[in-house]
């Protein structure tokens, strides 16, 4: 506890005291069971089981973290997982919060990854791997839609999405260079001051 | 020839890619591993990460079967720690000020300009990956159809690529 408290005092000073002392034992089954039962996306699994049956976090703290999450590089749930750890542990919390979210799909993955390359090419599987391909993409492009909607704000938003989409698939520049220039270009048009005009604008 | 400090550093530059979910390295991740570094091919990759959809926990766990693939165990393990390692690291250093920056203006500034080119990134992995998933009416009509009933209905989305399993099944299995 006194580690934890220690370590925890002085940036968390005045938000939300750290309730109780969590062990890096519950922190590390807690994410272990995420990590094991989190089909079809992380972010509602985190939330059920830190925010609703761990109480861990409260809902402001848990979507200030998810916003976190969301704007620096990296996997939401691993980010996540970081933060979350790190809030009730320190870095060991970190550590074992994205080794226990990481370590079921890993796995899992491991041994699917050997027998696709042995099975991988029967008429069954290349049959059901198209139909699976296939309804990645419709997820993905829901994703793409529920995002847009939430973030994006005004026509330029659309144009920098856009300039993105163009410089990857027809340009073909490279990811990296991409996002540091258009990323540049969007951050500069939305720098302080200009949220209040283009407001007023719209 | 060993693979693994190879592995190693792509997959460290693919994860520093992924601003806004993995996907949004994925066109990078198809010229590294097919294109140049021939670790599988653009159908296995395709296969690998949609599979990867129906399996719990962070979504780009395919990796592991890369690095698998082309580096054994150890391959695995590296690829695992590459592709985590640095943004965690990342996002642990900055979660430490993020808080005192809560007054910086630039902060909404940077979460306003990312939040276009991240969602761009992903639209733009989706299209890579399309080029090679989408063939002809029967996988067309499964991705809209998937797309439709996420949008419409609160569904669990691992459900629906095992439902496109299915739907391949009957569409694509050749008749005896």
């Amino acid at each position: 506890m006194s580690e934890a408290a220690a370590r925890l005092a002085p940036q968390e000073a005045n938000a939300a005291a750290p309730r109780a002392s969590v062990s890096v034992r519950d922190i590390f089954i807690e994410f272990l069971i995420i990590g094991a039962t989190s089909f079809g996306g992380v972010v509602p699994y985190l939330r059920a089981a830190l925010v609703g049956k761990r109480q861990w976090l409260n809902d402001k703290e848990f979507v200030e973290m998810l916003s976190i999450s969301q704007s620096l590089p990296g996997l939401n749930a691993t980010n996540m997982a970081i933060l979350v750890g790190e809030k009730l542990h320190g870095i060991t919390g970190s550590i074992v919060a994205i080794l226990g979210i990481c370590l079921p799909g890993g796995v899992l993955m491991y041994v699917v990854g050997m027998v696709y390359q042995q099975h991988g090419d029967h008429a069954w599987a290349t049959a059901a791997l198209k139909g699976v391909a296939a309804a990645a993409v419709g997820l993905i492009l829901s994703t793409v839609v529920q995002l847009s909607k939430k973030s994006l704000a005004g026509k330029f938003d659309f144009v920098f999405m856009a300039l993105t989409v163009l410089a990857v698939n027809r340009l073909h520049q490279s990811v990296l260079r991409t996002l540091i220039v258009v990323g540049v270009l969007a951050i500069l048009f939305h720098r302080p001051g200009r949220a209040q005009k283009a407001s007023d604008a719209q | 020839m060993n693979q693994v400090p190879t592995l190693a550093r792509v997959f460290a530059y693919l994860s520093l890619l992924t601003v806004g979910g993995g996907m949004a390295a994925f066109p990078e991740m198809q010229i590294q591993t097919v294109d140049v570094h021939k670790w599988l091919t653009f159908p296995q990759l395709i296969h690998l990460y949609s599979v990867g959809q129906m399996a719990p926990g962070p979504n780009m766990m395919m990796i592991v079967s890369i690095g698998e693939w082309a580096g054994g165990f150890l391959g695995a393990l590296v690829t695992l720690a590459a592709f985590f390692g640095p943004t965690a690291l990342l996002t642990f250093v900055v979660a430490r000020f993020w808080k005192r920056l809560e007054r910086w203006p630039w902060r909404a500034s940077i979460q306003q300009g990312l939040a276009p080119v991240s969602i761009g990134l992903l639209l733009a992995g989706c299209f890579t990956m399309a080029k090679g998933a989408i063939f002809g009416v029967e996988t067309a009509a499964i991705a809209v159809g998937t797309l439709m009933v996420l949008l419409q209905y609160k569904i669990n989305p691992a459900l629906l690529v095992l439902a496109g399993a299915v739907v391949g099944i009957f569409s694509f299995m050749p008749t005896p």
